[in-house]
């Protein structure tokens, strides 16, 4: 049934054996020496503190939103960490192999990194980056903040909530593993066909890539049926659809895109699996195969995922900068629509990502067209922001400069996409670095939202501000990093420099390569800044407390609950007045939290199944990276086992008695009463 | 601007927090309308292999399409779109059953459900069967790929389906008509019935397409 494969292969280790580990290639043990010592510090600090019970017991089973929120967060922030350590090699390795002259270290015949090691980098960055670090910390981010926004206890399914994070996990973790056991795919983060078809690529990295691909994909695809399903049911009364935070209308958006794209990489890769396992032929060269198929499979849903990134990142910017203008959001009902253009018109545009193959004028002018008029939506927002921005008291704290790098970004970012959309003029920088370049700054937009967005809600969450000295440091140097990598990628970009060289033939460009490192620098300085940042800040935490509406001019209900959020959210579910309830309320003089006469409150109960589902799966895609037949059909059958016991559980929730409530609301009054708060 | 900002409150008779657990929620309408959602992310994965059927069916051109109708058996597959059909009516008398709260009589109808779903399952696997007995497999061409996958992919969900009235069964005999079974059972209907729909597409694309050409 499966496809017969070269080389060696038996039914206890599949095609596991020792020569997978890459002991010869110093780069990969020094990473994996790094890893042991992490790995081996956070596991002697569980023990040394033990924080074992404490982890499983109030994070390893958890299905409270901000919790699985809080490490969705630390999961993309861990694979950040991983993806800029691949742009680090990327761009030094740019830097060294220029020319012909140019010295080759540890076996590479320019710079440091062979051509096939280089290949693994920038597919594991880009597949990191998208996948692993920037939708973990949106839905992150939206996990934590939407039930809080509508004024729910949780989310629609707080089951499903978790199981979505540890399948992510676990395909990050996959991710990770193909560091140390075999290696990973070297053909770019959205597959090139039909050069991953078996033939052409026997190996294992393929393989990693497209399970950890495709388990993440399962795991965004739960998420987005939650929250959707959060938003649609579990608003507090009052809260009609033209009352909700923006926030809440742009992740409704955003995982509407999620819900109906994430299907279709799942049939393109899954195709892709068929092809290698069992030979059939999808995309295949040959024998009535068609490689165009795949690319407008995966950028069906690749185009849509672009705005499935951004529309959060825009929904956070839409909700600092209105806090810190001390006014309400200018044009919100166009605000809504532009989210919702933006995500209709993301589906008409993926075609503009291969311009140059082979399609028709007719064809080509009609993604050119649909692709410019994404710019209407996006330039309402930006106007929007700024008519938020004038005549406001606008405060230059940290959220507000993250937003505002951000709305800068978007702006070089949303212009050179103008000029990408011309199919006449991609002809000429197709798979150039300006295309990354114009990308990068998309995706730090993203980025920068999100800082600012963690900055912002750092304190409703953890109850405690992040200190601004140096997270300020931390924001220029990341300007700094920007303005030096990128300014002279564009500038290669019209030299004509193409994109995932291993080695650079035009020594003029060197200059700018250099440049470029130094802006990696700024980048790395920026990192320490970073850590800094977050040390100085949990050092200082007692003295940084907060109550409720730390920002003093916060316009939404997530801001009408304890920081930290209780448990339960609200001792009371709200009930909604206006748009901005929570200003509404301010300006009439009910901003008082305080009520007594606590009740009991239902709340779903902490289980263990998400976890074991993750591993589950994590072993499942593991058996069929490596061809353990044995391994995959157990832990297959375990997998439906588990779903259909877990389907018989009677006590799936608890009640939270009035009394421990109670006791909950007045410590957190007692908390903010007492002298230590800055 | 809010307009209600302007509106005139009484503090004192302004309602500003719920009593009450769930303020309103709808548990059964919530997991419901989740289905739903899931059942549109499926719609979506057979929407992407239909266009991939389109795809490659042109790839083929007619030689494969008359192939297709020289080895699918219109009719055999006809026998099986009944015996589908009858096993959703049947899964719809267990819903009526339902309604009027006889756990016979949703036993009765979803048992019916299940002995036909195992007969149309065992109907398309002799079908398959048959086809790579004489080797017509996926293996063939990009055409014949899509077509395997599609009618597989559907089976499967097939075997979900009576896994799932199994467990219902049993989950039914055990709690009888909780909120949990109810709302499963209604879940199930949507999954059921969308697999019909699901059929009558593969009936036409890649069992009748053939012949009409």
């Amino acid at each position: 049934m499966f496809v017969h494969l070269q080389g060696p292969w038996n039914p206890v280790w599949g095609r596991l054996s020792l020569q997978a580990i890459p002991y010869q290639n110093p780069i990969l043990v020094g990473t994996f020496l790094f890893a042991m010592i992490a790995a081996l510090a956070i596991v002697g600090a569980v023990f040394y503190f033990r924080a074992g019970p404490y982890l499983w017991r109030e994070w390893f089973t958890t299905v409270d939103h901000k919790k699985i929120g809080v490490m969705y967060c630390l999961l993309g922030l861990v694979m950040l960490f991983r993806g800029f350590i691949d742009a680090l090699m990327i761009r030094s390795q740019q830097a060294m192999a220029v020319g012909p002259h140019s010295p080759g270290y540890l076996g590479a015949l320019h710079g440091y990194l062979t051509p096939f090691h280089i290949g693994q980098v920038y597919t594991a960055h880009g597949l990191i980056m998208v996948v692993f670090a920037a939708t973990p910390l949106l839905v992150g981010i939206m996990n934590i903040v939407v039930p809080l926004q509508i004024g729910a206890r949780d989310m629609a399914y707080p089951y499903l909530n978790a199981l979505g994070f540890w399948l992510t996990a676990a395909a990050a973790a996959l991710v990770m593993l193909s560091l140390f056991v075999g290696n990973f795919a070297h053909g770019g983060w959205y597959g090139f066909l039909p050069y991953f078809e078996l033939p052409y690529s026997p190996g294992v990295g393929v393989d990693y890539w497209m399970w950890a691909f495709q388990l993440s994909a399962i795991g965004t695809t739960m998420g987005s049926i939650n929250l959707i399903a959060t938003i649609v049911k579990m608003r507090a009364p009052g809260m009609t659809w033209m009352r909700m935070p923006i926030f809440t209308w742009a992740s409704l958006s955003t995982n509407l895109i999620a819900l109906t794209s994430f299907p279709v990489l799942m049939v393109s890769l899954a195709l892709l699996g068929l092809d290698r396992y069992f030979g059939t032929h999808f995309y295949t060269a040959g024998q009535g195969g068609n490689l165009m198929l795949y690319n407008d499979l995966f950028w069906v849903w690749g185009h849509p995922e672009v705005y499935f990134l951004i529309l959060p990142a825009f929904g956070m910017m839409s909700e600092i900068i209105p806090t810190f203008s001390e006014k309400t959001l200018f044009g919100y009902a166009t605000m809504v629509v532009a989210s919702f253009a933006i995500g209709g018109v993301s589906w008409g545009v993926w075609l503009h990502h291969f311009f140059t193959m082979a399609a028709e004028p007719s064809v080509n002018s009609f993604y050119s067209v649909t692709t410019m008029l994404v710019g209407i939506p996006t330039g309402v927002k930006v106007f929007n922001w700024i008519f938020t921005m004038y005549r406001g008291r606008v405060r230059f704290e940290l959220p507000m400069l993250w937003a505002l790098l951000a709305l800068f970004l978007l702006l070089v970012g949303g212009m050179t996409g103008m000029m990408n959309a011309f199919a006449a003029s991609d002809y000429m920088w197709h798979n150039g670095v300006f295309v990354v370049a114009h990308f990068h700054m998309m995706v730090l937009l993203i980025a920068s939202s999100i800082f600012g967005a963690v900055e912002y809600w750092f304190p409703k969450v953890f109850g405690f501000k992040l200190e601004q000295r140096w997270g300020k440091w931390f924001f220029w140097f990341m300007v700094l990093g920007t303005a030096w990598v990128f300014v002279p990628m564009f500038i290669l970009g019209f030299a004509g420099m193409t994109r995932r060289l291993d080695y650079v033939p035009v020594t003029q460009w060197a200059p700018y390569l250099r440049v470029m490192l130094v802006g990696m620098a700024f980048y790395v300085v920026a990192l320490g800044f970073f850590v800094a940042h977050l040390y100085v800040s949990l050092r200082d935490r007692m003295k940084n407390r907060v109550g409720a509406d730390p920002w003093g001019t916060t316009r939404n209900l997530e801001w009408m609950t304890h920081s930290p959020v209780p448990a339960y959210n609200f001792a009371f579910i709200p009930r909604v007045h206006a748009r901005d309830e929570w200003a509404w309320r301010k300006e009439h003089g009910m901003a008082n939290l305080g009520n007594e006469s606590f009740e009991d409150i239902h709340m779903p109960r902490n289980t263990g199944v998400p976890v074991l589902l993750g591993a589950l799966s994590f072993a499942l895609c593991f058996a069929l990276v490596w061809r353990i037949w044995w391994l995959a059909a157990a832990c297959l059958g375990l997998v439906v086992l588990v779903i259909i016991l877990r389907s018989f559980a009677r006590k799936t929730d608890e009640v939270i008695p009035a009394t421990t409530v109670a006791g909950v609301e007045r410590a957190a009054q007692d908390a903010l009463a007492s002298p230590a708060r800055g | 601007m809010s307009a209600s900002t302007n509106t005139r409150m009484q503090p004192g008779s302004t309602v500003l927090w719920e009593k009450g657990d769930a303020a309103g929620h709808d548990a059964l309408g919530t997991r419901t309308f989740g289905f739903w959602l899931y059942m549109l992310t499926d719609a979506m994965v057979y929407a992407a292999l239909f266009a991939a059927f389109g795809v490659l069916a042109h790839n083929a051109g007619l030689t494969s399409k008359s192939m297709l109708a020289s080895v699918f058996d219109a009719q055999a597959a006809y026998r099986d779109t009944i015996v589908l059909f009858a096993s959703v009516l049947a899964y719809g008398y267990a819903m009526v059953a339902l309604k009027k709260g006889s756990r016979t009589g949703v036993a009765i109808g979803i048992i019916v459900a299940t002995i036909l779903g195992v007969i149309f399952l065992n109907m398309v696997t002799g079908d398959l069967e048959h086809l790579f007995s004489q080797g017509v497999v996926p293996q063939l061409n990009g055409f014949l790929s899509i077509v395997f996958t599609l009618v597989i992919y559907h089976a499967l969900h097939i075997v979900v389906g009576v896994l799932w009235m199994l467990v219902m069964l049993m989950q039914m005999g055990r709690d009888g008509f909780t909120s949990n079974v109810v709302y499963r059972l209604i879940n199930l209907r949507i999954f059921w019935h969308f697999q019909a729909v699901i059929w009558v597409f593969l009936f036409v694309f890649v069992y009748l397409q053939g012949k009409v050409i």
